[in-house]
């Protein structure tokens, strides 16, 4: 466990879910949903937490930002708040 | 309403951080979590089961309830997008 | 199949060139994923997401149909029943040879090979039925999101 990479890492989770919750453009939320799953998966791996990491990779920054693209593309794809 | 909000999320934020103060240390050997079971897994789970990677005996194994719930909470909800969004284009028309 | 060449709005040559050269593979890596759970990180979980995103690459870079001809729609179902009949039939079993619910070991009585292997060959079972159900369920929910449940075509 590497105290430096570990709050280069923290840092981007959180500034990943500012920008999640902040930003008006569906499409770009998850993508950038995308990109915290895969900070959380590189979080897990350091940790030394190798299977979690696997399960968060595939579902979390794959399968799952797949659905959530393919929800906006049927319903609207600006955020109304 | 937005700032009652923040207000709401900043006190349950603090509360949770002051609760992770209580926790052991991050791989510490003599927190409760690895000297009660965790001994028992590591010694016992390669001679009970011949699976040298312990992570899928005890999800396999060990916690087979676990895992089985599980694959039934994934069919469960596969079920329910089904029912819920499922028809036929010629019913319509 | 439809022509690889044909033109749609929305489809690109080079999506498909590199999402029909990339499918084996993925398909592959996932079975690995699931077989080789009991020496590496991986298992049914795990492969069953790959493989069904092996399908769900199909759908995105050519349509709905081409992915329809590689699995349909009555062999999603069948996936996805098996998968979790092959989970629940291998504890059921194990509690009507004598043992407890889900304790493998009890198997031996089926086919004498010795408990401790059974337990290892127990663990087998169960995950290729747990990636027979997640692999099929993410292509289902892929399919009905995508198509608002008409399931004939997609993004």
């Amino acid at each position: 466990m590497i105290w430096q990479l570990d709050l280069m890492i923290l840092t981007l989770v959180v500034a990943c879910a500012l920008v999640t919750i902040n930003i008006k453009d569906l499409l770009g939320a998850s993508v950038v949903f995308g990109i915290y799953s895969f900070m959380m998966c590189l979080l897990w791996a350091e940790m030394g937490a190798v299977d979690v990491a696997f399960t968060e990779a595939t579902v979390g920054a794959g399968v799952s930002t797949i659905f959530f693209i393919s929800a906006i593309f049927k319903t609207t794809r600006r955020s109304k708040d | 309403m937005k700032g009652l909000a923040l207000l709401a999320t900043m006190v349950t934020g603090a509360l949770l951080l002051y609760g992770t103060g209580d926790f052991p240390p991050w791989g510490d050997p003599q927190d409760p979590a690895s000297t009660y079971l965790s001994p028992v897994y590591i010694e016992k789970a390669v001679e009970q089961t011949h699976v040298p990677n312990i992570v899928t005996a005890i999800l396999g194994d060990y916690r087979g309830y676990d895992t089985m719930f599980e694959t039934v909470v994934i069919y469960c909800a596969g079920m329910a997008v089904l029912s819920v969004l499922r028809r036929n284009r010629e019913d319509e028309e | 199949m439809r022509d690889i060449n044909e033109h749609t709005p929305g489809e690109d040559l080079i999506i498909k060139t590199a999402v029909r050269l990339m499918v084996p593979f993925a398909q592959l890596f996932g079975l690995y994923v699931i077989v080789h759970g009991h020496y590496s990180p991986g298992g049914g979980f795990q492969g069953g997401v790959i493989l069904g995103a092996a399908f769900i690459m199909l759908a995105l870079a050519f349509d709905m149909k081409t992915s329809q001809q590689y699995m349909t729609i009555r062999v999603n179902t069948v996936f996805n029943n098996l998968g979790a009949a092959i989970f629940v039939g291998v504890g059921a079993l194990s509690a009507i040879f004598g043992g407890l619910f889900l304790d493998y070991s009890a198997l031996d009585k089926l086919i004498p090979m010795g408990s401790v292997e059974w337990r290892s060959f127990g663990i087998f079972l169960v995950e290729v039925g747990v990636g027979f159900t997640v692999m099929s369920i993410m292509v289902l929910l892929y399919w009905n999101l995508s198509s608002g449940g008409a399931m004939d075509e997609g993004l």
